[in-house]
């Protein structure tokens, strides 16, 4: 029973951590704007989504290096976000001249557009949500 | 949990450009200064960002890494009432560019209300993540 309450949520929760990986990505590519020699990175929604849903499991945090003292470099992988998705770079049409990629109007843009989608994506949760209270409540 | 994250990318981002914009500052009210405590010429200063790892995470913040003072050459102005002034009568004054200063502090500016609203949408998404179910 609780496997299939988790099987009916798992799409849009999978869905929205992933949004809220890209949403962070896209923060960091805003904040950097004006660091040399930045390269822009995101991820590739529709693919990491298919990945993660054909993984059978949710985005959860991939096995990192143990590390016995404070200084050590963490284990993450720099090419993937924390919950795993490959983080890739973005083309530029206008290079800049100090090295930087980022293209504050395709930032923002991006910005704003998955903001809207994590929105629908609670939207979608929430209503699902209402539904099974609606089937268990009857 | 990635939305709690922005809120240090975007915060690292304000104070670096809040610290360009204390550059400006800097720059612009010294201006005119032709002297300073180490009895040199005022030279302007310019900060160098650079991409921070945010937390363990992968996706980085800003931060500045160093200062620098500008290379140009002081200008020179002809004034031999000035007590400054050499045996030519010219005096050397900051070597500060007034109009980079102002486009340098626009720049700063907009990029720093980037970030707030940036920080703004964040708060926005964990606030109605919050409500979900209800």
């Amino acid at each position: 029973m609780v496997g299939k309450l988790d099987e009916a949520l798992r799409f849009q929760q999978t869905a929205l951590s992933l949004l809220a990986q890209r949403q962070q990505q896209l923060a960091s590519n805003i904040a950097n704007a004006d660091t040399p020699n930045y390269k822009a990175r995101d991820i590739d929604f529709n693919s990491a989504l298919k990945n993660a849903m054909s993984r059978g499991k949710s985005t959860a945090a991939p096995s990192t290096l143990a590390t016995t003292d404070a200084a050590h470099i963490g284990g993450n992988n720099p090419n993937t976000t924390a919950g795993g998705a490959p983080l890739l770079y973005r083309t530029t049409r206008q290079g800049n001249v100090d090295g930087n990629t980022v293209d504050m109007d395709v930032e923002r843009n991006q910005f704003v557009d998955n903001s809207v989608r994590y929105e629908a994506g609670l939207t979608l949760i929430g209503a699902q949500i209402k539904n099974l209270l609606a089937a268990v409540q009857g | 949990m990635s939305l709690f994250n922005i809120f240090n990318i975007a915060g690292s981002g304000m104070s670096a450009q809040g610290q360009r914009l204390n550059t400006v500052a800097s720059n612009i009210a010294n201006a005119d200064s032709a002297t300073s405590s180490t009895g040199e010429v005022y030279k302007a200063k310019e900060v160098v960002f650079e991409a921070v790892p945010v937390a363990g995470q992968d996706s980085s913040g800003v931060r500045v890494q160093q200062v620098v003072e500008s290379q140009a050459p002081p200008k020179k102005v002809y004034d031999p009432k000035n007590p400054q002034a050499d045996k030519d009568g010219y005096v050397e004054m900051p070597n500060v560019n007034v109009v980079e200063e102002m486009v340098n502090m626009i720049s700063a500016s907009r990029s720093y209300e980037t970030n707030v609203e940036t920080m703004n949408a964040a708060k926005t998404m964990l606030l109605k993540t919050l409500s979900l179910g209800q």
